[in-house]
C-alpha cells in the first residue's frame, strides 16, 4: 500500500516538474519580447531585458554638444546638457573614442585651442572657447551613465501607425485579420452541415464519405499548393483573398468535418428520436438541437483554424500577393527581420502584435479548445 | 385518445426475425404494457408504433388510419424515452414548448398548455430551470409533461423508471398510475422489464417472446392465475413457477398426475380419458406451497433460504433435473436449513402443461 501511494505520488512529482518545464520553456521567452518591445534600441543592445527593471550603467552612444554660443566674462559659452528628461547619473566620461572614462564629473578637459568642457555629474556641460564657436565642429561627450528604468510605446506607434515604409504592420495586421476571420467562418459553415448528414442521416455511401474525409487527413497540404494555384488561374480567380479563403477552407475542411462529426455522433441518439417525434423537420434538429449542442466542438474547431490561417505563412504566400494590400503579418515580419534585421525594438513590437491576437484568442477560449480536444474520447 | 391496431406485425434486420406475426387490439383509454426478457423486441415494438423504426411487414393503424409510412410527428403520438431525453440547452418551459412551437401554435396556447401540465406534474416551480438542475424524477416528469402538452392519441413510455433509483421508482410508479386515472380517455402503451411495474399499471399485459411472438395477452390476473404456456407462466410472477415433470395417472374433472421422482398431484384442470398417460408438467407457484406431513407432492431437504422477513425462500435440488425447486413460505423459518420438508399445493394452483402449453386453452 504504502509503496502505491509512494510511486503515485512520484508521478505526480514528475507531471508537475514537467509542466513547469514547459511552462517556463513558453513563459521566459514570451514575456522577454514582451518587455524587449517596450525598451528602446539602446537599452536592448546594452543590457538584457530581465535587467530593464534596474537602474543600469551603460556606455552611451556619443552625444555631440549644441545649443546657442552666449559671450561671458570674455569667453564663449555653451551650455546645455545631455538628458533633457534628466534622472541620469553620469559616472566617468571622455571626449574621444579611445577614452571614453579619461574623465569623473566636475573634471574640466582641456580640448586645444583654449576650449575647455566640464561635465557634471546631472549631465550638465559647459563648453569655453576663447574664441567664437560659430560654423567650428562642436566636440563630442562619450558618458558612460546610470539610468533609470525606462519604457516607451514609442516601438508600437512606430510599427503600427508608422508611416515609413517597411517598418509598419498596422496593414499587414489589417491584412491578416481579412484573411483568418473568413477562413474560420467558412469551413465551419460547411462542415457543421457535413458533420450532421455523415453523424445522423441515413443515405448510402455514407461510411465510404466518413472513410474518404479521414484519408484527406493525412494527405500533406504542399501537395496541393501548385496545382490549386494553377486551378486558381484557370478559373480566373488568381491571386487574391477570395483564392485564400478557399485554399483555406480546403485545407480545414477534413479536420472540421472529423471533427464536428466525432462530436456529433456522441450526442444522444434519444434527443434527436425526440425531437423527430416532437415533429421538428431534419433542419429544425439541426439548427435548434445539434448546433446548440455542438458548440463546444465548434468554439475548439475555430480556434484551431483561427490559429492556424493567423500564424500561416505558407499559403500566405502561394495565395496571396506580395503588395501592400495583400501582404499578410507573417509576410511583413519577414521583411522586417531582412530589412531591419538589427533593430530590435521594431521586431520584438512587430512579433508581439503579431502573437497578441493568438494569445487573447487562446486565453479567452482555452476551456473551449481542451474540450473540444476530448470530444469522444470521454462519456 | 384513440384505438391502436396491429396486423400480422413482424419486424426483420436482415435474415432475422425479431418480431413475428404481432396482433394486437387496442383500445381507447387502455393502458398497455409490453414485457419479456431482454432481446424479445419490445422496445423495438414501440419504436415501431412511434415510427422510429420501420415496419417490415404487417400493417399498423390508429383510429382506422394505416400508419405504416406515416412520420412520427403526424402519428398523433409522444413518447418519453428511458433516458428522459430532455434538450440539455433548453430550460423547464422550453423543452415543453418545442413539439409546440414547431407546430406553429400560438403563445398564448402554448403557454396555457405548458402551465396545465406543469400543474398536473408539480413542475410549476421548475419551469426556468435547466435539466441539469433538476433531480432524476424531477427529470421525469418533465418528459412526462413534454408528452402532455402534446396532447397525443396515443402515449408511448419506454422504460420510463428504470433509470430511477429504486424508492423514486415506486414514488413515479404511483404518479403514473394517477396521471393515468387523471387522464382515463387517453390510451398509453407502457414498456417495461420490471414485473411489478407490468402488474400495477397494466389494464392489459402484453407478454412478448424471444423470437416467438407474443405469448399472451391478458389482464395482469388473467397471466398470472391461468398462464397460456410455460414462458408466461414461468415469466410472470417472481421467483418463477416451479414445473414439475409427471404424467397424468387420472382423469376427469380434477386431474391427478404422478411427479417424476415425487408424490401425486391435484390439479382442477379438467381432462378427458383419453389423456392418461399423456406426459405433463405440473406448474406450481413457489408461493402456493404448503408444508404438509402426508399426501406430499414433493419433498426434499431444504439447501439454503433466504428469510425475507415476510415470507421465506427455500431452496431445494431435486434429483435428475438441471434446475432447483423453490418454495415460499409465509413467516420467518430460517431453521429449516438441511432439513427435510414436504410440500403439497391446492388443486386449483395446480397448472398443467403439454408441450409448453396449458391444457387449459386446448
Amino acid at each position: 500500500m504504502e509503496s502505491i501511494a509512494g510511486r503515485k505520488s512520484a508521478l505526480v512529482w514528475a507531471v508537475h516538474i514537467s509542466v513547469l518545464a514547459l511552462v517556463l520553456l513558453w513563459v521566459v521567452p514570451t514575456f522577454g519580447l514582451l518587455v524587449s518591445s517596450f525598451r528602446t534600441g539602446d537599452q536592448i543592445a546594452s543590457s538584457g531585458w530581465w535587467s530593464a527593471l534596474s537602474t543600469q550603467e551603460q556606455s552611451l552612444s556619443p552625444i555631440r554638444v549644441e545649443g546657442d554660443e552666449v559671450q561671458k566674462d570674455g569667453a564663449y559659452v555653451i551650455e546645455g546638457t545631455l538628458f533633457p528628461r534628466g534622472a541620469s547619473t553620469v559616472s566617468a566620461w571622455g571626449t574621444s573614442s579611445r577614452a571614453i572614462d579619461a574623465y569623473v564629473p566636475g573634471d574640466t578637459a582641456e580640448l586645444g585651442d583654449g576650449q575647455s568642457l566640464t561635465l557634471d555629474d546631472k549631465g550638465n556641460y559647459v563648453l569655453t572657447s576663447p574664441t567664437s564657436l560659430e560654423g567650428t565642429r562642436l566636440p563630442r561627450i562619450f558618458a558612460t551613465a546610470s539610468q533609470p528604468p525606462e519604457f516607451t510605446l514609442n516601438n508600437y506607434q512606430t510599427v503600427l501607425f508608422g508611416q515609413t515604409t517597411g517598418t509598419s504592420i498596422g496593414r499587414a495586421f489589417l491584412n491578416t485579420a481579412t484573411v483568418s476571420i473568413p477562413a474560420t467562418i467558412i469551413p465551419i459553415l460547411i462542415a457543421a452541415f457535413a458533420a450532421y448528414a455523415l453523424a445522423w442521416m441515413n443515405f448510402p455511401g455514407r461510411a465510404l464519405l466518413v472513410a474518404a474525409v479521414v484519408g484527406l487527413l493525412v494527405v500533406p497540404l504542399q501537395l496541393a499548393l501548385i496545382p490549386l494555384l494553377q486551378f486558381h488561374n484557370w478559373i480566373g480567380i488568381g491571386k487574391g483573398y477570395l483564392g485564400i479563403w478557399m485554399a483555406h477552407t480546403g485545407f480545414g475542411l477534413p479536420l472540421a468535418i472529423y471533427l464536428l462529426r466525432n462530436y456529433m455522433v456522441g450526442l444522444p441518439r434519444d434527443i434527436i428520436e425526440n425531437a423527430r417525434v416532437d415533429g421538428a423537420t431534419e433542419f429544425q434538429i439541426f439548427t435548434r438541437i445539434i448546433l446548440p449542442l455542438s458548440f463546444p466542438a465548434l468554439a475548439s474547431f475555430a480556434i484551431f483554424q483561427f490559429l492556424w490561417t493567423w500564424n500561416d505563412l505558407l499559403v500566405a504566400l502561394v495565395f496571396l500577393g506580395t503588395g501592400d494590400s495583400q501582404l499578410v503579418l507573417t509576410a511583413a515580419l519577414v521583411n522586417l527581420l531582412g530589412s531591419r534585421g538589427g533593430d530590435w525594438e521594431i521586431l520584438a513590437a512587430s512579433a508581439f502584435v503579431s502573437i497578441a491576437v493568438p494569445l487573447f484568442v487562446f486565453f479567452a477560449m482555452q476551456k473551449y479548445l481542451v474540450r473540444g480536444l476530448l470530444a469522444g474520447s470521454v462519456k | 385518445m384513440a384505438d391502436l391496431k396491429l396486423t400480422h406485425v413482424e419486424k426483420a434486420y436482415g435474415e432475422v426475425k425479431i418480431l413475428k406475426d404481432i396482433n394486437l387490439d387496442i383500445k381507447q383509454g387502455e393502458l398497455i404494457v409490453f414485457v419479456g426478457p431482454s432481446g424479445c423486441g419490445k422496445s423495438t415494438l414501440l419504436r415501431m408504433i412511434a415510427g422510429l423504426e420501420s415496419i417490415t411487414s404487417g400493417v399498423l393503424e390508429i383510429d382506422g388510419q394505416r400508419m405504416n409510412d406515416v412520420p412520427p410527428a403526424e402519428r398523433g403520438i409522444a413518447m418519453v424515452f428511458q433516458s428522459y431525453a430532455l434538450y440539455p440547452h433548453m430550460t423547464v418551459r422550453d423543452n415543453m414548448a418545442f413539439s409546440l412551437k414547431i407546430a406553429r401554435k400560438s403563445p398564448e396556447e402554448i403557454d396555457k398548455a405548458i402551465t396545465r401540465a406543469a400543474e398536473i406534474l408539480q413542475l410549476t416551480p421548475y419551469l426556468d430551470r435547466l435539466p441539469k438542475a433538476l433531480s432524476g424524477g424531477q427529470r421525469q416528469r418533465v418528459a412526462i409533461g413534454r408528452a402532455i402538452v402534446r396532447d397525443p392519441k396515443v402515449y408511448l413510455f419506454d422504460e420510463p423508471l428504470s433509470n430511477l433509483d429504486a424508492a423514486l421508482r415506486v414514488a413515479t410508479r404511483i404518479e403514473i398510475a394517477q396521471l393515468k386515472e387523471n387522464m382515463p380517455e387517453s390510451t398509453m402503451i407502457y414498456v417495461t422489464h420490471d414485473q411489478v411495474e407490468a402488474m400495477t399499471l397494466a389494464s392489459r399485459i402484453v407478454v412478448l417472446t424471444v423470437g416467438e411472438g407474443i405469448g399472451q395477452v391478458g389482464t395482469p390476473l388473467e397471466l398470472y392465475e391461468r398462464p397460456e404456456n410455460e414462458f408466461v407462466a414461468q415469466f410472470i410472477g417472481s421467483p418463477a413457477m416451479n414445473l414439475l415433470d409427471g404424467e397424468i395417472v387420472q382423469t376427469g374433472a380434477e386431474t391427478v398426475v404422478q411427479i417424476d421422482g415425487g408424490g401425486l398431484a391435484r390439479s382442477t384442470v379438467p381432462t378427458e380419458s383419453g389423456d392418461k398417460g399423456l406426459k405433463v408438467r405440473a406448474g406450481i407457484r413457489p408461493e402456493d406451497f404448503i408444508p404438509t406431513d402426508s399426501d406430499a407432492i414433493f419433498s426434499g431437504e431444504v439447501e439454503i433460504t433466504e428469510a425475507l422477513g415476510e415470507v421465506t425462500q427455500l431452496y431445494f435440488r431435486r434429483n435428475g433435473s438441471d434446475h432447483g425447486l423453490i418454495a415460499k413460505l409465509p413467516g420467518i423459518h430460517a431453521n429449516l436449513r438441511r432439513t427435510t420438508v414436504s410440500l403439497t399445493a391446492a388443486p386449483e394452483k395446480v397448472h398443467l402443461f403439454h408441450n409448453g402449453r396449458s391444457l387449459l386453452y386446448r
